[in-house]
């Protein structure tokens, strides 16, 4: 549904991504996690036809974009992050104007408004200006904005910007509707692990390269047994006491060391004995998302925005 | 493809386009009557700026060889003050496309499967509807502020035939406006930078237009303005206004057909440049 072969894209001499691979099968959520500035905005608006293929290869629903961007607009519903309803316009004016651009009039245009209004819980709110919505109820009729063309595949960047939790949750919920019952394919970008969680394939991107694919359990299980975190005021120093002490390689991210483990904790008891001083704090658990995204590519998620 | 499917094609495809275009104008409108303020920033500024520059300059004018006896400075500076309400208009109606950036609408019009001239000439129609409406309302009021004493009598042509040519006339002016505006907006990613444009160009433009002082004979002022388009949309309004009173032939107005020409060439030059960026996708673009 989704093909994407070596996609590389320069803002001038700024490599934002660098021969990115993907492939997304039908009625599935695909993720695209990242932390800001790591392509994923960039990524997206490729898709939506809002910038040019530069290099590489894009196919959606069969569709080259590179050759017929004009074809694949019909095809696909748009979500961005920052909102796009006229403020000053009411809901049903900007879904009648919407439909209008996509070539969607009379009373086919009236259903359908109809229709995914009660899905979305909106009905009662046809005729109020969106200006006067709650952040969660404008993201919602932006999301029927990008429907109401029932398109095949839907793109949505970071889509619970600005939502409270409850709303983010409801979110979710619905979008994982549309996959089962219209066997819609969603591509979705965020920086959040818990939305991440939710998505039924990953593919983690940082700095312009994808790191990692698969589905959050392969990639979590991928990492083998547990994580283990120690956090130290000296890290360099017990990296290296560690390793000629217990042969084992530690990750060192910002303050604190890392490492993968099979039986985590009786590693745990003798790291703690050994170091009885070094040691702040130890964390066990099995491995998340975030644990990934730091083995994958060796620094913290937040930490490659400020270099 | 057999050659009857691509006549269907293209026939849904100008279809589209239509539906397109009447959505993007109708919003437009909209828009523009929910926002009291600005139907006073267009249409007050240059009624107020009509009756005092009327005043103050009365003594001071010499109505041009052309003129029809016993015309006013006020009478003079009414159909320039008409383009300058044009002129308000296209600039109104082509900030908001800064503002359509900005707030992010522009994004969810740019990915609509719609041909990007609809896109320009929905921003178009849009503003030229708005322009009329207000161009009108001033044609409408400005003769009637005589019977208070704020406006001299006029003896402008009021015949059906001559207000449907004014009417046409004001069309292709705030078409064309309306275009040169758009393709200064569309690059821009402030509101600021438009209003500096706007003082040290567009201003200009309407000042140097034969609007405010009639085309000197000779001098550099007068190349200037006779290489100003905008100078065709005043001298063509003034003909087409008094087509019914004596109007002396005049180096200093060119022929109405001349006029027409070129109001036309420049509006459909402005128009094919605005579709041109509308149509480069640039990934600085949206950013």
């Amino acid at each position: 549904m989704i093909d994407i072969s070596e996609l590389t894209h320069y803002y001038g001499s700024h490599c934002a991504l660098n021969s990115v691979s993907l492939t997304v099968s039908s009625g599935s959520i695909l993720g695209i996690l990242g932390p800001n500035g790591s392509g994923k905005t960039t990524l997206f608006r490729i898709l939506s036809t809002l910038y040019p293929v530069q290099q590489g290869q894009v196919t959606l629903v069969g569709i080259s974009l590179t050759k017929d961007p004009a074809h694949i607009r019909h095809k696909i519903g748009v979500t961005f992050q920052a909102p796009s309803l006229d403020p000053r316009l009411t809901v049903e004016e900007n879904l009648r104007y919407q439909g209008f651009l996509y070539g969607l009039a009379g009373n086919r245009l009236r259903d359908r408004i109809r229709e995914l209004m009660q899905r979305l819980k909106l009905s009662d709110r046809l005729k109020d200006r969106v200006q006067s919505l709650s952040g969660g109820m404008q993201r919602r009729v932006e999301i029927a904005k990008g429907l109401l063309h029932d398109p095949q595949i839907l793109i949505l960047d970071e889509p619970s910007t600005g939502l409270d939790p409850g709303a983010r949750i409801d979110l979710w919920i619905y979008l994982q509707q549309l996959r089962d019952e219209s066997g819609m394919t969603i591509l979705v970008t965020t920086h959040l692990m818990e939305e991440a969680e939710r998505c039924d394939q990953l593919a983690i991107l940082d700095r312009g390269v994808i790191a990692a694919t698969g589905s959050p359990e392969e990639l979590r299980s991928s990492l083998g047994g547990d994580c283990l975190t120690i956090k130290t005021e000296e890290p360099a120093q017990l990296q290296e006491r560690i390793a000629a002490d217990f042969q084992l390689s530690f990750q060192q991210v910002g303050n604190s060391l890392r490492l993968e483990a099979p039986a985590g904790h009786e590693l745990l008891r003798n790291l703690v004995e050994a170091y009885p001083e070094e040691i702040q704090s130890v964390a066990l658990g099995k491995p998340t998302l975030e644990d990934v995204f730091i083995a994958r590519t060796g620094h913290q998620f937040w930490g490659a925005e400020t270099e | 493809m057999t050659s009857g499917q691509q006549n269907s094609n293209s026939g849904n495809n100008i279809a589209a386009a239509g539906l397109a275009v009447r959505a993007l104008a109708t919003r437009e409108l909209v828009r523009f009557f929910r926002q009291r303020t600005r139907i006073i920033g267009a249409l007050g500024q240059p009624l107020i700026f009509w009756i005092l520059f009327g005043a103050g300059l009365r003594g001071s004018f010499q109505a041009p060889e052309w003129a029809p006896a016993g015309m006013t400075y006020q009478e003079y500076f009414f159909p320039g003050i008409v383009v300058l309400i044009i002129l308000f208009t296209a600039i109104f109606s082509t900030i908001s496309l800064i503002e359509d950036r900005r707030e992010g609408f522009l994004q969810g019009v740019l990915v609509a499967p719609i041909p990007r001239f609809s896109i320009v000439l929905g921003k178009l129609v849009g503003g030229t509807l708005l322009a009329l409406i207000q161009a009108v309302l001033f044609l409408a009021i400005g003769p009637l502020l005589s019977l208070v004493g704020l406006a001299p009598a006029m003896q402008m042509d009021w015949s059906f035939g001559g207000v449907v040519a004014v009417a046409g006339f004001l069309i292709l002016v705030a078409f064309a406006l309306t275009a040169l505006g758009y393709l200064i907006a569309w690059p821009m990613e402030s509101t600021q930078g438009f209003h500096a444009i706007m003082s040290v160009f567009l201003m200009p433009m309407w000042l140097l237009s034969g609007a405010f002082f009639p085309v000197p004979d000779s001098g550099w002022l007068s190349w200037i303005m006779r290489a100003n388009p905008l100078t065709y949309g005043v001298a063509g309004l003034r003909q087409l206004m008094y087509s019914g009173v004596e109007v002396t032939n005049s180096s200093q107005l060119p022929d109405v057909r001349m006029c027409v020409l070129t109001m036309f060439l420049f509006g459909l030059i402005c128009t094919i440049i605005a579709v041109w960026m509308t149509g480069r996708r640039k990934s600085a673009d949206q950013r």
